[in-house]
């Protein structure tokens, strides 16, 4: 069965017949997957808001209005962003969620952010940090270990800040760590990118779809999870809709930039979960014998790990998928030989620099 | 309706431990769990006349304060729950008290959009609502604790819950949070005022919450039209004063101590904008208490007057 906020998501007009019971589950497992507003713009558009009794109906709309306050913030960031990095020759191109909505796709409404991804090219990433810290923002303060941990090992460097608009930017020179077993060549992607609007470029539509899939199945941490596999539904379903050919390309795409081990997972898990038709040709293309040997297992970790963090949603082994999926992340990130003493660096630091009491936990910056 | 205070102390304690307390806060439900005996004490204490949620209502915020882990348990620790994630780090267990009541504010202060809210504490009487923003330390909840304890029913130390378009008020009476000094200043202005329990060391010093439901209409949930909106100061050395200030300063400084008046955008400025229009602004100057309330009574009589 699954969870009351995938069945809203897929149906608007079922939220009108949840009972009390259910209308408790609903809101808190779209407020822990950050997928509230996006409920609850869905609701709106098919006229099924009203529907929902005013008492749950309050989040869902407070939710609203988050979201068009980050979607209002989003664009003022760009112009300066835009402004900032003219002088260094480098097109703009947006990442994840940021890219979803400047691109105005119709599915990201209500697609919340945490902070803006870019992608630059490698040999440019020094001359976009200086223009970027000229124009006021500022890169994050880290200790010297985690700083030249970012430098040496990271697909992008430590999170910058702007002081005054309080907005945080990542970025990027590619979209995996250069320790990962999969040789991604990012100029591939930046020679496809799509303008979207004056001197703003996304990832290419197979692009996006592939990025969203890597960044999802070589996370460690699920809580946003189900949104990220969200994203990668209504993609596929709006791509696939727009563009003929495009399923003809996805795997190949994948394929050429050594990702099809995600695009896989993505594939079969945004079926699993939301349905979406992939066709059967496709996922068999994507398919080889030592994916298919490792299916159960995954099936295992991510059909559990792919759910709202709530205890009704809790099923028998779900602690220890996590923590698998965990130990998972940070292998696919680096081989051995680097990840033990990282880790064990990262364990000894944790022990003996605790938060202050009481202080907050979540969204805390570049923390590896 | 029942309240918290009708249930036996076995109920209580069992209610509390498995989570199944909808406690009516304002517009909201609370349901709580913890299985700290300290923080029971306190919820007995403080919330006793707080009316209860049926067991099939709607619950807002679902909030829990337990220890988790041997680790934690060796260390005294506790944990804050909201929606089962832990926000923030933990915290020592003789502080786990006045944790709850902040997080009980944040579930407020991050959510709840439909309302501007500002950084102030409420007061009314005779239906008429004083709003008192203020930097924390200008003295609000301490002014708020004593007019509460004064004949005053206090709508909240904390969040003025404003409906846009209008300067109504609604109410969200919580206990009342006194830090340091303020307490000792509390309990010497009204020796037989209730205190649920005491948390040292915490990252505000010292922190008491006081019971000031004392109005009977302190859990009602109908909106207050606001009247005044004052700026209180505690100052030792200055000389006492309550004055007019300008509407369009008080605008800024109240948009500044608001959660969500930028967050609201063009609604905020609006909503802030209704409430402006209706409300007359002062600054009190005090460090007298009684002085002060004095004062009210009379600013009060002169505004339910005119």
């Amino acid at each position: 069965m699954s969870s009351v906020l995938v069945r809203s998501l897929l149906d608007s007009a079922a939220v009108a017949s949840l009972g009390s019971a259910e209308l408790n589950q609903l809101i808190p497992q779209g407020r822990v997957t950050d997928l509230l507003a996006t409920l609850a713009l869905r609701l709106q558009q098919a006229d099924k808001l009203q529907q929902v009794p005013p008492h749950a109906r309050r989040h869902l709309e407070s939710a609203i209005v988050v979201h068009r306050k980050q979607r209002q913030d989003l664009a003022y960031e760009i112009k300066w962003l835009r402004r900032a990095l003219a002088p260094t020759g480098q097109p703009l191109v947006l990442l994840k969620g940021a890219a979803y909505l400047q691109a105005g796709l119709p599915w990201a409404q209500g697609r919340m952010l945490s902070d803006i991804d870019l992608l630059v090219p490698a040999h440019a990433i020094g001359a976009v940090e200086a223009a970027l810290n000229a124009s006021g923002w500022q890169s994050g303060t880290l200790d010297a270990y985690n700083e030249r941990y970012y430098r040496k090992w990271m697909h992008e460097i430590p999170p910058m800040a702007h002081p005054g608009r309080r907005s945080t930017l990542d970025l990027h020179h590619t979209i995996l760590p250069p320790t990962a077993a999969p040789r991604v060549d990012a100029s591939l992607l930046l020679r496809d990118i799509q303008p979207v609007q004056e001197g703003l470029f996304t990832l290419a539509p197979a692009d996006m779809v592939i990025h969203s899939a890597t960044h999802l199945f070589h996370e460690g941490e699920f809580r946003h999870g189900l949104r990220d596999l969200w994203d990668l539904d209504r993609m596929l379903r709006d791509f696939a809709g727009q563009d003929p050919d495009f399923w003809r390309h996805l795997v190949p795409r994948a394929e050429q930039l050594d990702l099809l081990d995600s695009l896989f997972h993505g594939l079969n898990y945004s079926r699993q979960v939301f349905g979406t038709p992939v066709p059967s040709s496709v996922v068999s293309q994507a398919e080889n014998w030592r994916r298919r040997l490792r299916k159960p297992l995954m099936d295992f970790l991510f059909t559990r790990a792919l759910q709202p963090d709530q205890p009704e949603c809790r099923r028998p082994g779900t602690a220890l998928a996590l923590n698998a999926l965990y130990v998972r992340s940070h292998y696919l990130r680096m081989p051995v030989h680097l990840l033990l003493p990282h880790l064990l660096r990262k364990g000894w630091m944790r022990h003996f620099t605790q938060p202050a009491d009481g202080e907050p936990v979540a969204g805390k910056q570049g923390d590896k | 309706m029942q309240t918290l205070g009708g249930l036996s102390g076995h109920a209580l304690e069992r209610g509390l431990r498995d989570g199944r307390l909808p406690l009516c806060v304002g517009p909201y439900v609370y349901a709580l769990q913890t299985d700290q005996s300290r923080v029971i004490d306190g919820i007995g204490l403080l919330y006793a006349d707080f009316p209860l949620a049926a067991a099939d209502d709607f619950v807002d915020y679902r909030i829990a304060l337990r220890q988790r882990g041997i680790v934690s348990r060796l260390r005294r620790q506790v944990d804050f729950y909201f929606d089962h994630q832990r926000p923030f780090a933990p915290v020592h267990r003789d502080t786990a008290y006045a944790s709850l009541e902040w997080g009980m504010n944040w579930c407020v202060s991050t959510g709840a959009n439909e309302y501007l809210k500002l950084h102030a504490a409420v007061v009314a009487r005779d239906g008429v609502a004083v709003v008192m923003p203020g930097v924390p330390g200008a003295g609000k909840s301490t002014l708020c604790a004593a007019l509460g304890l004064s004949g005053w029913r206090v709508l909240s130390d904390e969040h003025a819950m404003i409906v846009p378009g209008t300067a109504d008020v609604i109410p969200l009476y919580r206990p009342v949070s006194l830090k340091n000094e303020s307490i000792q200043a509390i309990c010497s202005f009204a020796p037989d005022a209730v205190f649920g329990p005491l948390s040292r060391d915490t990252h505000k010093g010292t922190v008491a919450h006081l019971k000031a439901d004392l109005d009977p209409a302190s859990h009602d949930t109908r909106p207050l039209p606001a009247r005044v909106m004052l700026f209180p100061k505690y100052a030792k050395g200055e000389p006492q004063r309550l004055s007019a200030r300008s509407r369009t300063e008080s605008f800024i400084v109240a948009a500044f101590h608001s959660f969500n008046y930028s967050l609201l955008a063009k609604t905020g400025f609006r909503a802030m904008q209704a409430l402006l229009d209706a409300v007359q602004c002062y600054d009190l100057v005090y460090h007298d208490l009684d002085w002060a309330l004095r004062n009210l009574d009379g600013l009060h009589r002169q505004v339910g007057a005119g």
